[in-house]
C-alpha cells in the first residue's frame, strides 16, 4: 500500500524493551477496594445506580450514561458498594470526583449478561452500537471518547475505511503491542464488527515498524479477509494521532475542527476493536483493561489485565514496588501522557500505562531564554508556529495565539521535547486551549442569561398589555350605556 | 486677491450647505456607542451597578459619568473590555477577582413567600407559594437580587467550584526564574 508522509515529528527513543516482550499478565491479586469515578469518559458523567451496602454481581450495571455523549459503568467483580462518594480524581488536578467503591467478596459470581449477538454481520448496526453502548465501551487508546457515539458517524457520513490504531507511537507503552500479538483474531474480529456497524467498505490496520512480530500476527490473522488490510507505518512520533495516522493512509489532511470522519475515515483504537469484540459476541462489558506499568523506578515492570478501580499503588506493587521515588508519576505515556496526583488514584477505561520515572528520565531542566532557532516550526506536525504562539500566551494575548491557530494544536509535546532552550511550549498551549475554552462557557453562559431576561422581560411585557387590555374592557362594560 | 476670497467663500458655503444636509438627511439616531457598549454588558438587567439595566448603564458609560467598573457580574473581563472600547485606562491590579457565584436556597429556611421569583431576572428559581423553591444554576447568574430579597436568610451565595470538566493547566511560571 503506497503510505504518504506527515509532517515534521520526532524520534523519541522507544524504550519499550521493558515490557515489550512480557506477555499480559491477569492474575493480578482482586485489590481489597476497586474505585469506579463515574466520568471515565469524555461527555456527561454516568449517574449511579447503586446505593452503599448494596450486592453487586461482575458485570452488573452501577452507573448508566446521561445525555449523547456518556458511558456506562459496571462491576469489575461482584462485592458490596462500601461507598458512593467524592474522591481524588486520576487527573492532574487532584481534584475529586463522584467515585463508586467497591469491596470485592472474592466469589467473581458473573450477573446475567446480555445475549451474544449470534450473527453480527447479520444484524442492524444500531444493534451493535447499542449493544457497544450498554457496555461502556471508550476509546481505549486515552482519548475516551464514547466509542457507540463515534461507530453513529456511519449514518451521517459516508465512510470508506475503519482505521484500525495499532501506532503505539508513545514510547514505554507496549499495552497495544501486547494485545495484537496475543489476540490478535479477537481485534481483527472487533474491526469486523466495528466496519460492519459504520458501513465502511475498507479496513486498514495500521502499526509502528518496530512492532514487528504484531505486524506478523496481525497479517496472519487477517489473511482470511480480504477487506482487511495490516500496513506497516513509518516509526514517527506522533504517528498514532488519528488525523496523522489518516494523513499517512489516505494523503489528505484533515481540515482545522473537522473530524477524519469527514473524509471518510474513521479511527479506532485496537484495544477498543477487542472490547467490541468481547461486548457483541460474549455480551461483556467493559470492566478491564491491559496497562503497561513501566518506568525506570518500577522494579518489576509488566503489562497487566487489570480491573477498572484498581488503586495504582496496588499494581505497581504488584510490578514488585518501586526502586525510588519517582520523580513523576504518569497516567498514560510520557510524552501526551498526564502526570498524577499520587498513586491513591485508580486505573481508569483510558488508562494505557503507568510509568514511574526517574529523574534522569524526566529531564527537566532549567528553562534557558529562546534562541529563536525554528526547531519547534520544523517539526509542528501540525504546521503551526510554536514559537509565535507560546510568545502570545507569555503576554496573555490569547486572542492572537488563537489567531496563529493554538487550537489546532494537539498537544503532542513535540516542540517541547525538541527545545533546545527546554521552554515548556506544550504546556503554554494546554494552558491557552484550556483559557480559551473556559473563555468560551462563559460566554455562551451569558449568551443564555441574555436569552433569559429577554424572553422574560417580553413575558412581563405581555402580562402588563393584558391587564391594561382588561382593565380597558371593563371601564368600557361598566360606564353607563349612553 | 478677489478671487481667492471669493473662491473659498463659494466653498465654505457649498461645504457648509453639504454638511447641513448630511446632518439633517444622515442622522443617526442615538450613540451609537452606546449599543456598543450594551452589547459587551452581560445583559441580564440585574440592576447591580445603580442603573435600572444594562441600556441605561451604557448611555452612562458613554456619557462617561459611569466608571468602567460599574458592573459586578462582567468582572475584571467585562471591564478590561469597556475600557478598551472607551479608550481610558483603568487600574485594575485592586480589583479583587471573587469569581462567579451561583444563588443556593436553604430548603430548611425557604418558607415559600415567591419573593425571590419575582425578583430573578432570568427566571433561574423554580417553587410555589408555601412551597419551597430552588435554584436552577445553569440559569443563575449570581446577580444577588434573591440574597438580598430573602426575608429568611435562606439564599446563600455559593462559589462555582472548579470541577475536572472544567480545570485547565495554569500558565507557566515565568520564565527564566529558575535559572537565578
Amino acid at each position: 500500500m503506497k503510505l504518504f508522509p506527515i509532517r515534521g515529528g520526532i524520534h523519541p527513543a522507544y524504550r519499550k524493551q521493558a515490557t515489550a516482550e512480557k506477555a499480559i499478565v491477569a492474575l493480578l491479586p482482586l485489590p481489597a477496594r476497586l474505585y469506579l469515578p463515574l466520568q471515565q469518559h469524555m461527555g456527561a458523567a454516568a449517574e449511579a445506580l447503586v446505593q452503599p451496602g448494596d450486592r453487586v454481581k461482575k458485570g452488573q450495571l452501577l452507573g448508566r450514561g446521561v445525555g449523547p455523549v456518556s458511558a456506562a459503568v459496571h462491576a469489575p467483580t461482584s462485592g458490596r458498594i462500601a461507598q458512593v462518594a467524592e474522591l481524588t480524581a486520576p487527573h492532574p488536578s487532584g481534584l475529586p470526583q463522584l467515585t463508586i467503591v467497591l469491596e470485592p467478596d472474592g466469589q467473581d459470581e458473573w450477573a446475567e449478561l446480555a445475549p451474544p449477538i449470534a450473527d453480527p454481520f447479520a444484524a442492524d448496526p444500531k444493534a451493535i452500537k447499542e449493544r457497544v453502548a450498554q457496555a461502556g465501551i471508550v476509546g481505549m487508546g486515552g482519548a475516551t471518547f464514547p466509542s457507540s457515539v463515534k461507530l453513529d458517524l456511519g449514518t451521517r457520513l459516508k465512510l470508506e475505511i475503519l482505521l484500525l490504531n495499532g501506532a503505539e507511537c508513545e514510547p514505554y507503552l507496549t499495552c497495544d503491542d501486547r494485545v495484537m500479538r496475543e489476540h490478535p483474531s479477537e481485534v481483527i474480529d472487533g474491526a469486523r464488527i466495528m466496519a460492519h456497524a459504520l458501513g465502511a467498505p475498507r479496513i486498514v490496520i495500521a502499526i509502528e515498524r518496530n512492532k514487528p512480530q504484531a505486524l506478523d500476527a496481525m497479517r496472519l490473522a487477517a489473511s482470511a479477509f480480504p477487506a482487511i488490510e495490516v500496513v506497516d507505518v513509518p516509526v514517527q512520533y506522533p504517528m498514532g494521532s488519528e488525523r496523522h495516522l489518516t494523513q499517512a493512509i489516505t494523503g489528505q489532511e484533515t481540515p482545522a475542527r473537522k473530524l477524519t470522519a469527514d473524509l471518510g475515515v474513521v479511527v479506532h483504537n485496537v484495544a477498543t476493536a477487542r472490547a467490541v469484540h468481547h461486548a457483541v459476541r460474549f455480551g461483556r462489558p467493559l470492566l478491564s483493561r491491559v496497562v503497561t506499568v513501566s518506568g525506570g523506578a518500577v522494579k518489576e515492570p509488566k503489562n497487566v489485565e487489570a480491573p477498572l478501580g484498581t488503586p495504582v499503588a496496588d499494581l505497581i506493587d504488584f510490578c514488585g514496588g518501586l526502586s525510588e521515588t519517582p520523580k513523576r508519576l504518569v497516567s498514560g505515556g510520557p510524552m501526551m501522557g498526564q502526570p498524577l496526583p499520587s498513586s491513591e488514584v485508580p486505573v481508569v477505561k483510558g488508562t494505557s500505562g503507568i510509568l514511574a520515572l526517574t529523574t534522569a528520565e524526566a529531564n527537566e531542566r532549567p528553562t534557558q531564554p529562546c534562541i529563536r532557532c525554528g526547531t519547534c516550526v520544523t517539526i509542528c506536525p501540525c504546521g503551526l508556529v510554536p514559537v509565535e504562539m507560546a510568545a502570545h500566551i507569555r503576554k496573555d494575548d490569547l486572542d492572537g495565539a488563537a489567531a496563529w491557530g493554538v487550537m489546532d494544536c494537539v498537544s503532542c509535546g513535540s516542540c517541547s521535547y525538541i527545545c533546545p532552550s527546554y521552554i515548556p511550549l506544550v504546556h503554554y498551549f494546554n494552558y491557552a486551549k484550556g483559557r480559551i475554552t473556559a473563555q468560551d462557557r462563559e460566554r455562551r453562559k451569558q449568551d443564555e442569561v441574555k436569552r433569559l431576561a429577554e424572553a422574560r422581560a417580553a413575558r412581563l411585557e405581555k402580562q402588563a398589555q393584558a391587564k391594561r387590555e382588561a382593565a380597558a374592557r371593563k371601564a368600557q362594560a361598566e360606564s353607563p350605556a349612553p | 486677491m478677489l478671487l481667492a476670497v471669493g473662491s473659498v467663500a463659494v466653498m465654505g458655503v457649498t461645504l457648509g450647505v453639504l454638511l447641513g444636509a448630511a446632518a439633517r438627511y444622515l442622522a443617526v439616531e442615538g450613540n451609537p456607542l452606546e449599543a456598543e457598549l450594551q452589547s459587551l454588558l452581560p445583559g441580564s438587567q440585574c440592576g447591580q451597578c445603580g442603573f435600572v439595566g444594562c441600556a441605561q448603564a451604557a448611555a452612562a458609560l458613554a456619557k462617561g459619568e459611569a466608571p468602567v467598573t460599574l458592573c459586578p457580574p462582567g468582572g475584571k473581563a467585562v471591564a478590561e473590555k469597556l475600557a478598551a472600547k472607551l479608550g481610558v485606562t483603568v487600574d485594575l491590579s485592586e480589583h479583587e477577582e471573587k469569581g462567579p457565584h451561583t444563588a443556593f436556597i436553604n430548603e430548611a429556611l425557604c418558607i415559600g413567600c415567591l419573593r425571590c421569583i419575582q425578583e430573578c431576572s432570568t427566571d433561574a428559581i423554580v417553587g410555589a407559594n408555601k412551597q419551597m423553591h430552588t435554584v436552577i444554576s445553569e440559569a443563575c447568574h449570581g446577580c444577588e437580587k434573591c440574597f438580598k430579597i430573602c426575608p429568611t436568610e435562606a439564599i446563600v451565595m455559593r462559589p462555582v467550584l472548579v470541577s475536572v470538566g472544567t480545570w485547565h493547566w495554569q500558565k507557566p511560571m515565568p520564565e527564566h526564574a529558575t535559572q537565578h
